[in-house]
C-alpha cells in the first residue's frame, strides 16, 4: 500500500510539473487559467491521497475548500476576460 | 483485498491526472486543451475519492468524499464552459486543422452580437402568431 501511495504521489507531482510548464509557456491568458484549473484539481487528488497516507480524514475538508476556491477562481477569471473585450496577449 | 482495490484506484487516479497534464502540454489550442483537462482530471479526482471512501469506511468520511465527487461533477463542466466561452470571445486562436467553427458565421466579434439566422421582422417586433399558446 505504501508503495502504491508513493507511486500515485509521484504521478501527481509529475502532472503538476507538466501543468506548470503550460502555465509558464501558455500563449494566452485563458490557457493559463485552464492550467490553474488543472493545478487545483490535481491538488485535490493529492490531498485525498495524503488523507489516506496519514489516516486523518479531516484533510477532506481542505480538499472541499480547494475545489470550491478553484471553481470560484475560474468563474472570476472568465468574467474578467469577457469584460476586457478583444485582446492579443 | 480492499488494499489492492484502493491501491489500483489511486494509481489509476494518478495516471488519469498525468494524462490530463500531458494533454494540456501537448494539444494545440485552448479548446482541445480544455477537452483534455476537465474530463481526465475530474475522473482522476473521482477515483481518488472513491479510494478515500473505501479506506476510511465511516459514514461521515464517505459522505464527505461523495460530496467532493458530486461537487467536482457539477462544477467542472460549468467552469469549462465559462472559460471556453471567454476564450472564444477574447479571440484565442483555433488550431489550424480545425474542421468546423459553427459560431464564426453567427458571431460578430466587434459588436459582440450573436445571430441565429432565423430572425424575422415579426419576431423582432414580438408580434403574436396564430399558433401561439395563450
Amino acid at each position: 500500500m505504501e508503495t502504491m501511495i508513493l507511486i500515485s504521489q509521484v504521478l501527481m507531482g509529475l502532472a503538476l510539473i507538466l501543468a506548470f510548464v503550460r502555465l509558464v509557456r501558455g500563449p494566452s491568458l485563458p490557457d493559463r487559467v485552464v492550467a490553474l484549473e488543472l493545478f487545483s484539481t490535481t491538488i485535490v487528488g493529492l490531498v485525498g491521497v495524503y488523507a489516506i497516507k496519514s489516516d486523518v480524514p479531516s484533510f477532506l475538508d481542505a480538499a472541499i475548500v480547494i475545489a470550491l476556491m478553484a471553481f470560484l477562481a475560474a468563474i472570476g477569471f472568465a468574467r474578467f476576460l469577457e469584460r476586457g473585450g478583444p485582446r492579443d496577449d | 483485498m480492499i488494499d489492492a482495490i484502493k491501491g489500483s484506484l489511486i494509481i489509476a487516479g494518478g495516471l488519469f491526472m498525468l494524462l490530463a497534464s500531458l494533454g494540456i502540454l501537448r494539444l494545440p489550442d485552448l479548446l482541445t486543451r480544455m477537452h483534455a483537462t476537465t474530463k481526465a482530471a475530474a475522473l482522476g479526482v473521482i477515483l481518488v475519492m472513491l479510494a478515500v471512501a473505501l479506506h476510511f469506511g465511516e459514514v461521515g468520511v464517505v459522505a464527505r468524499s461523495f460530496a467532493i465527487i458530486i461537487f467536482i461533477l457539477m462544477t467542472a463542466p460549468v467552469a469549462a464552459h465559462v472559460i471556453g466561452r471567454a476564450g472564444y470571445f477574447v479571440g484565442s486562436k483555433l488550431w489550424s486543422g480545425t474542421v468546423k467553427d459553427e459560431l464564426r458565421p453567427n458571431y460578430d466579434p466587434l459588436t459582440h452580437e450573436l445571430k441565429s439566422g432565423l430572425e424575422t421582422e415579426a419576431n423582432a417586433r414580438r408580434q403574436p402568431k396564430e399558433n401561439d399558446p395563450d
